[in-house]
Parts: structure tokens; sequence; C-alpha cells
């Protein structure tokens, strides 16, 4: 599961209300050997996770749907992971399902997934994305480090802002390691999240790519560090309109969300139930087009703050939420999920993501790896570029809903021209929309194609993304 | 309606009479009423949780998923239905059941041809989670089938409703 943020966007900068460090360098002992414990229990269970999602059901019928695909969600319980929220969830009624490593609650008792999808839409909700890697790297080469392993321009990335990235494949084919949110907590601090699929993938991509800059002498003087101690923490998003209202309900000190921007963070402090207070870093973005915010919280106070937010919002307000909305909702905002519509094999271009590449690093020249595939495929072949040959495109499917795997036709019993690869009916449109990669040609808005469900060609449409409207808080 | 379905699906656990033996009071029930004569519709479910009632002539069933299914699908969205007139083997996919989180595949529980198919699942799909089991008008069954020998021989295969239970039962332990 992802979540994806803009380049960061214009705004006043902003007072830091207590110190980064601080927020960032708190961590008891009991912290340090419960992450170690994760790291090693979760290592070896998600080797190969990439491709780990959750299509959950049962699982004799869902064997039965050759449209639905499991991964590694028949990974053994025993060898799963719990988020520091694990207890509240099954106070919450939760079902639990593997997912990333860890159980996950698809959904919780008081909501069906349409439900809580609307829910979100209409109100807030909280999701539980501990599950994700927090990941931070120090030092004075940290932002060249970067720069090198994904294609964004972090020399100039303010500090409290974030941007959404891709690390690549080191051989240079432009392929997408995993998707990533950057924030720049401090000068020479990148505070890296990536997905809980991609673990043990990328637990080796930066140990090699670390190690591989630090021996090379000309980074003497830019040595990098990954740095654990973001590991622990919990991961919690608040989501919907009525975010910023509940948050500026729990926060100790007179912060002014609303000069808090989509793309910007800053730390702060939560008033817990108990009476004491809890240090977050705030983030505004997350993973459903709506407003809301992501917190970063030491792992021991994640259910406590989760706790303050759900007591501050009440029921009618705010609700837990699980992967099931989570999955629903992104799909609307056309994000992409990793293992599902950005793999290996995809480049950013293909991959309808080449915004993420800022002008200043366009060039084959700009030194990130796959730089040479991905300038070339930025041009289109009518501009002397070399464009792409496939890209990921938006559609709108008559009766059957597709989704992942299903096949795309040219319309007529026409040729295969490519693959859904997400898709689910619309709980806000009512209709079924799916995300999937087309040859280029086909790619544009109101190309009529076939998908075929069970066999059987459906009527389908290519549509603009995202198919829900986005809601971030940008500001006047 | 939703709120009489609740209720009895609260008190499923239970229930020991076969369901489409239960009157279920619906706001249309004036055409299917308690007062309908018993049938002695023998009721058998898979392991991939659907349902099949057979009549006692043995010719003639109705198909469709089991409350404990449409339960873990959550809200039905879109419900393909079987094509009229087919003949299927057991096991074969006749259909699917789609939420907003997963779609499942409908297979046939015995040998048999499709004669109808329960129409009102186009416009209101979520049926199914209201009354999945209930095979009379208004009901959220899939089908109705005819059945010969060969169909009558693979409901030995099927479980009855106890064991179908403790089957399910063992499964969300899981």
């Amino acid at each position: 599961m992802r979540r994806a943020l803009a380049l960061a966007g214009r705004g006043p900068a902003h007072t830091a209300t207590s110190s980064p460090a601080a927020v960032l360098a708190r961590r008891s002992v009991s912290h340090i050997t419960a992450s170690n414990s994760q790291l090693t229990s979760t290592s070896t269970s998600t080797a190969k996770t990439t491709t780990a999602h959750f299509r959950p059901f049962i699982p004799s019928r869902r064997a039965a749907a050759p449209q639905v695909r499991h991964g590694s969600s028949s990974t053994p319980s025993e060898s799963l992971s719990k988020t520091p929220l694990y207890d509240l969830h099954l106070a919450y009624g939760a079902k639990m399902v593997p997912f990333g490593g860890f159980h996950m609650p698809v959904q919780y008792e008081s909501l069906s997934v349409g439900q809580s999808h609307t829910f979100t839409r209409e109100h807030s909700s909280i999701f539980d994305v501990s599950h994700m890697v927090q990941r931070l790297f120090k030092g004075p080469g940290a932002a060249a480090f970067l720069q090198r392993i994904t294609p964004s321009d972090l020399d100039n990335l303010p500090v409290f802002r974030s941007t959404l990235s891709t690390l690549l494949h080191a051989n240079g084919s432009g392929g997408i390691v995993d998707d990533t949110i950057i924030t720049r907590v401090l000068d020479g601090w990148f505070y890296v999240v990536t997905n809980a699929g991609c673990r043990a993938k990328d637990d080796a991509y930066f140990d090699t790519e670390v190690a591989k800059w630090n021996r090379d002498p000309s980074h003497a003087a830019l040595p990098v560090e990954q740095s654990d101690q973001m590991s622990s923490r919990g991961l919690i998003a608040l989501q919907g309109p009525d975010s910023q209202a509940i948050l500026s309900f729990v926060l100790t000190e007179p912060i002014d969300l609303a000069t808090l921007y989509f793309g910007h963070c800053l730390p702060a402090h939560v008033r817990l139930p108990a009476g004491d207070t809890c240090d977050v870093l705030i983030s505004r973005g997350g993973y459903t087009g709506e407003d809301g915010f992501e917190l970063s919280i030491p792992g021991d106070q994640a259910a406590a703050v989760t706790r303050a937010l759900l007591d501050a919002g009440g029921p009618a307000r705010v609700q837990l939420a699980g992967l099931g909305a989570r999955d629903s909702l992104r799909l609307e905002a056309g994000m992409c999920l990793y293992g599902h519509d950005l793999d290996d094999a995809t480049t950013p271009v293909e991959a309808g993501l080449g915004w993420i590449v800022p002008k200043a690093r366009r060039g084959p020249d700009a030194g990130y790896y796959g730089a040479e595939v991905i300038s070339r495929q930025l041009v289109p072949i009518s501009k002397g570029g070399a464009g792409v040959t496939r890209r990921r495109v938006g559609l709108v499917v008559e009766g059957a809903p597709a989704r992942e795997g299903a096949e795309i036709a040219a319309p007529g019993g026409g040729d295969k021209i490519g693959v859904v690869t997400s898709g689910c009916p619309s709980p806000t449109l009512g209709k079924n929309i799916a995300m999937g990669y087309v040859k280029e040609g086909m790619h544009k808005a109101g190309t009529e194609v076939d998908v075929l469900v069970r066999g059987r060609p459906r009527k389908a449409v290519v549509v603009k993304m995202p198919f829900v409207e986005t809601k971030y808080y940008k500001g006047a | 309606m939703a709120s009489i379905a609740r209720c009895l699906r609260a008190a499923r656990p239970a229930l020991k009479v076969p369901v489409s033996r239960v009157c279920s009071a619906r706001a249309f029930s004036a055409t299917t009423t308690c007062n309908d004569p018993p049938t002695d519709a023998l009721r058998k479910y898979t392991k991939e949780h659907e349902w099949i009632d057979l009549s006692a002539d043995l010719k003639t069933g109705v198909i469709g998923i089991s409350e404990y299914a449409a339960k873990a699908l959550g809200d039905v969205v879109f419900v393909e239905l079987p094509e009229e007139g087919k003949r299927v083997q057991a096991g074969d996919a006749i259909g699917a059941v789609e939420s907003v989180k997963s779609a499942a595949d409908i297979n046939a529980p015995v040998s048999c041809k499709i004669t109808a198919v329960n129409m009102l699942l186009e416009e209101k799909p979520a049926t199914i989670n209201q009354v999945p089991e209930d095979d009379s008008h208004g009901g959220g069954w899939i089908a109705k089938v005819s059945v010969d020998e060969q169909g009558v021989k693979d409901l030995d295969k099927l479980m009855d409703e106890k064991a179908y239970e403790e089957f399910t039962a063992t499964e969300e332990e899981h």
C-alpha cells in the first residue's frame, strides 16, 4: 500500500514548535528491543512479498476465482508481526488479514467496506499504516545519495516538505524498486517511508546502495548513514474532511493547521487521554484523495494517540477504517499500489509518474539510476524522444467489475492491448473503475476498449484519473 | 425488511430447521407466506459455500450462496447470473458475486441445467446480503435448475446443514 504526495506546494514557512531532533531522537530501550525483534521476524517472512496483496475472501472460493490471485497472504499467522495498534483493532472488532508480513485490519464490524469508504469521504477515518517501513538517512551525503537512487530534486527540498518518489534499479533499466515518500526533516536528515510488502527487497537494496556509496573514494566527504531510529514508530493516517478539526483538538500547542499545506509536515505534541503528551510528526497528505494527515508516533504511544483522536471526533465523525476501504479509496484517487500497478519492470514514465521527475533532473546526465532511459522516455517519439510503448490508464468498465489480471483488448474481438492491474466497483461513482496498462496509442481518454472478465468481453472506456476529484489542502 | 433479515442471521447458529422452512416475513410477503405448503426440499452445501435445495421428486432444484459466504463477501454490488438453458457439470463456474473488496465465482453444486435465473439480483444485488438462503420470490437465490441422475449422484458429495456449520466453524479458525 502506498500513499502519494505531490511535490511540495508553496506556502509560508513553518515555525517549528518543537525541535525535530527531539521528536526523532526519542527512543527508549524497549523500543530498540521491539524494533529489532520485529525486523528479525519480518525479514524472513516477507522475502517474497513484493506482490503481496490483500484481496481477502474465503480461501476455497477465492481459489476458484481465476482472476483473483493470492499473494503472500497465505503466510502462516505465527510468522506475522503485530503493529502497535493490534489490540486496539481487536477491541474494535477488526477482521484481521495477513498483509505485508503483518496482521492488518481489513475492515471493522461497525461498517462494511463500502460504508467505511463513504464515511471517509464524508467525515473521517483513521487507518493503521504502521506496517509501512519508516527509514531515516542521515549525513552530509544523504541528499546526494538519495538523488542517485531516485529522480527527485532533494537538494532543493525545504525542511519539512515531502515528495513522492521512486527507488530505481541500479542496473539503469528505469524499473521501480518501490515507491516512497521522502521528507526532509532536518538538513541532512531524510525520513523515507516505503512499502511493507517490499521490506526485505528494500532492506537489501538500501544496504547495498549505502555500502556502495560510502565505499566510493569520491564520496569521502559525503558519507550517508541509514538509521533505524524511526523503524519502531507507529504510523496512522487520519483522512477525510473532518480531519483538520479533529487533529486540532488533540494538539497541545495552538498550531494553525490551516497553514500546513499538502506535502508539508511538522512536529507537534498530542494530548493523551491519560493527561500526558506525546511527540508526533504530522504530514499533510495520504492515500485516499481526501484532505488528511499522517502521524508518525512512538510505537508505545501509537494506540493512545489513536484513542485520543477517536475520542476527539466521536463515532459520528471518525471511525477506524481498514485495508478494504483504503484500497477502493486510493483507486478512486488514481493512486498506484506497488506490486500491482507498479513493479520492477515498470518505469515511472510508463506508470504516468513522469511528473515526479523535476525539470532540473530531466536530462540523460541527471545522475540517477535509469536517467538515460527515463529521460528518453519523457520525450514523445513525435518530438524526437523514445516515448513509451505502454502506459497506465484509467478505465470505466460496463457490467462486471474488472479485477487485477483481466485482459484489455481492442473492441470487437480485437487483439490484446493490455492488462488490468487494479479494479473494483467504485462506491462513490457507482461504476466499475480500473487501472491498467495499454499500448501507446490506445491510452487517450475516450478510447473504447474491451475488458475480458470471466472470458467475456465487456465494454470499457479510457478515462482520465483521478476517477474521483481529489481534495488535497493546497491553500488558496 | 433488513432488520428482520438481521434477526434471522443472528439466530442462525441455533437454527436447526432448514432455512427454506422458516417463514421469512417480508414486505411483499403476500406472495410468499407461511401458508405456502411446506416443501420437503433437501438442502445441501458445497465447500465453496453454495447451497442447493432439491425437490422431493429429485427433478428440480434451487441454487444460491450461503449466508456465511454472503457475510464474508460484504456488500454485494454486482451479481453475474448464470446463462439460462446451459448444461453444466458439478464445480463449473456459472456466475459470480462481487463486492467492493472481492469477487467470488458461483460454482454449480451438482451437474444440472439452468432453467431460470433470479433477475431481481440484477436490480437489487444487495438482496444476497439480506436473504441469501431464501429460495422464494424476493429471496436471494441465484438460479433454478433441473437435475438428472448424475446431479442426484453429485448430491452425495455435499454437506448437510449440520456438517456445513461445522465446516464453516473450522474455516473461521484459520
